[in-house]
């Protein structure tokens, strides 16, 4: 039983992680229809940026204080972000308003190139690591409930902690300031949000710093987690499944998927891995949702589809 | 002044439907299969084969089966890797497990595995499309990437998890050095683009066509959504998936599931977006500008590099790869969707007026 809870806890946590990388998509999505394949090299970005501009600022400062150079990583890796999302709506995305959802869905495959591609002529191509000070010793809990408790890592609480924080932010952010309203408006109609006076341009720009942002959270804790290299990247590829199962409009659906996924792979490996060869966490998420897909195509918390096929 | 179709009247119906009406064409056509097969072996050297020709042929007609799916029916996927993958190893285990099995009639059914495969994860496009389909067809990728490398049936359950063919031999011709290899791909490229020029304007292909520009019209105009997206997905896993046999036997000899991983069904959208959606000679242009790309910016940016004085490291031209391709898939879909076709035949439309433009 304990064994159990704690794969169950410990796919909860994956889970969440998987849920920050589905809220950058989704925030896209849901503002510019657009769906963002360079997620994960943002994410790859985002942690490469921070990790070399706490390392360069922290030999700068003589290695005495850790918190100021994480601060400085954390400022340098935000305004590369701005950056990057400046540049994509200036360079791609303003050339290409009007355009089917699958040109769009493509060219974000080119972005991802080529973030790949700059981040790592930048910032470097080797493992580096993030240290933001989170505990990485395991605690025991809930030990008068279970006999012999339930093991979880400290850094997995934080992380999922954090997540839930953003979640409240970003859900918070867009249902009750000005330029919430304004990006649900522009993920609505493009034309009838123009005509009321939002400036669509602007909007892109914000929504994909918002992402940038999300990115870059996602980054520190993942690099935190398992160091930062290029196989970040594929945590994009494995949040995939995430959106789908949660409905890409959705930001609740997106945890909620998150941790269906995170949930569902750990126990599936654990329990059926064995039988089969092992190794299947892959494929399950997509498998599932791929199910999800075949019976309700919008996802579990996703706007209906009108589209006939 | 050469190229030009006044004064090509057409006199029966046999000579209107041919495939290529302007004779230009055809005699360009011929006579490049024609430098193709008897020229090129003679001017190139072992290198060039196996770095750059056999590559290129292989992978232009994968990239054919993608066009197919992607570029005429407008379904898009991310999984030709895995059909790729599915060519192969059935066409390995059809050698293996089946005594005096001819090697083309394996490839061939290793093709006919990939297309049913095609067909069952085709199922989701009844209901989906775009992003959705995408995710469909990636996790026929995933599925595939794991069922090779850890369901030993397949690999004959060899111990290393990579399997190998002896020796390639066609009715007694043994297929061993590079020259052999060249033709062999050669021969199957030319058949199969004319199979696809032929599919593309017959009435199937006006159908994929017809679903891909407007499917609820299609569909009014008595086309069957169902037969025609399925029809694509057979058609162009088949393709994809002897590409898939004849890149592991030919090219690579002995193969790994990781020759057939996601990158691999990237490059060949890649391929399909460069070279032209909607277009056969654009699945060649955006073979061969993916296959030579790398290898000129191997060469090139050390040279570039040294000129001012700078040395690029390996690292640095592998990310300068991704910025460039990267960068052009960009351009591309925003100044020219249809690709580096669509230059071709703009400059075929050039050379119909020159020297004389209005």
């Amino acid at each position: 039983m304990g064994f159990f809870i704690e794969t169950m806890l410990g796919g909860l946590m994956t889970g969440m992680l998987y849920a920050l990388v589905a809220l950058g998509f989704v925030l896209i999505f849901k503002a510019s229809g657009v769906f963002n394949f360079a997620q994960g090299a943002m994410v790859l970005v985002a942690a490469l940026a921070m990790a070399r501009f706490s390392e360069w600022s922290n030999a700068a400062l003589g290695g005495d204080s850790l918190f100021l150079a994480n601060v400085i990583g954390i400022i340098g890796a935000g305004a590369v972000m701005f950056l990057v999302a400046w540049a994509v709506e200036r360079f791609v995305l303003r050339k290409l308003v009007n355009q089917e959802g699958a040109t769009l869905l493509m060219v974000t495959l080119g972005i991802a190139y080529v973030l790949e591609g700059l981040g790592q002529t930048f910032f470097g191509s080797e493992i580096y690591s993030i240290n933001v000070g989170m505990p990485k010793d395991p605690v025991i809990m809930f030990e008068g409930l279970i006999e012999g408790g339930v093991m979880i890592n400290k850094e997995d609480f934080i992380a999922a902690a954090l997540a839930a924080v953003l979640v409240g932010g970003l859900t918070l952010f867009f249902q009750k300031t000005a330029i919430g309203r304004a990006l649900r408006a522009v993920a609505d109609d493009h034309q009838a949000a123009q005509s009321v006076g939002i400036p669509l341009n602007k909007t892109w720009v914000i929504v994909w710093c918002v992402a940038g942002l999300v990115a870059l959270v996602a980054g520190i804790i993942w690099g935190s987690k398992m160091g930062v290299q290029f196989s970040l990247v594929t945590v994009a590829l494995r949040a995939l499944p995430v959106v789908i199962l949660g409905g890409l409009t959705s930001v609740p659906g997106a945890i909620v998927g998150g941790l269906i996924i995170g949930v569902g792979e750990k126990l599936s490996e654990v329990y059926l891995g064995p039988f089969v060869g092992g190794g299947i966490e892959i494929w399950f998420a997509y498998v599932m949702a791929l199910i999800v897909l075949l019976f309700r195509p919008q996802g579990l918390f996703g706007e209906k589809i009108i589209n006939r096929v | 002044m050469f190229y030009r179709e006044n004064g090509q009247f057409k006199t029966s119906y046999a000579a209107d439907q041919e495939i290529f009406t302007i004779t230009q064409d055809k005699w360009f056509v011929w006579g490049l299969i024609a430098f193709a097969a008897l020229a090129v072996p003679m001017l190139v050297d072992e290198y060039m084969f196996r770095a750059i020709l056999i590559p290129f042929l292989v992978l232009s007609l994968a990239a054919l089966g993608v066009n197919l799916l992607v570029g005429y029916c407008g379904q898009i996927t991310l999984g030709a890797g895995a059909f790729m993958a599915i060519g192969a190893y059935a066409a390995y285990n059809f050698m293996v497990r089946i005594d005096g099995m001819p090697l083309i009639v394996a490839m061939l059914l290793g093709g006919v595995s990939a297309a049913a495969f095609g067909i069952v994860f085709g199922i989701p496009s009844l209901r989906v499309r775009g992003l959705y389909l995408a995710v469909a067809t990636l996790a026929a990728q995933f599925l595939c990437d794991w069922a090779f490398l850890r369901i030993g049936w397949f690999t004959n359950n060899s111990s290393s998890g990579s399997v190998s063919v002896a020796k390639l031999e066609v009715l007694g011709w043994i297929i061993d050095s590079p020259v052999e290899k060249y033709l062999f791909c050669l021969a199957f490229v030319v058949l199969f683009a004319f199979i696809a020029k032929n599919l593309t304007r017959a009435a199937i292909g006006r159908q994929w066509m017809a679903i891909r520009d407007m499917d609820v019209a299609a569909e009014v105009i008595g086309i069957r959504p169902m037969f025609a997206k399925l029809s694509a997905f057979a058609v162009s896993s088949f393709f994809v998936g002897v590409a898939g046999a004849l890149w592991g036997f030919v090219h690579l000899g002995s193969w790994e599931p990781a020759a057939f991983s996601v990158d691999r069904s990237f490059q060949l959208l890649f391929m399909v977006i460069i070279g032209g959606m909607g277009s056969v000679m654009g699945s060649f242009f955006g073979a061969a500008f993916i296959v030579i790309l790398p290898i000129f910016l191997n060469q090139f940016l050390p040279f570039l590099g040294s000129l001012f004085g700078v040395t690029v490291s390996t690292a640095g031209v592998s990310h300068a790869e991704f910025i460039i391709f990267g960068s052009l898939i960009i351009f591309f879909l925003i100044v020219e969707p249809h690709g580096l076709a669509r230059l071709w035949s703009i400059a075929k439309q050039k050379l119909r007026l020159w020297p004389f433009p209005h």
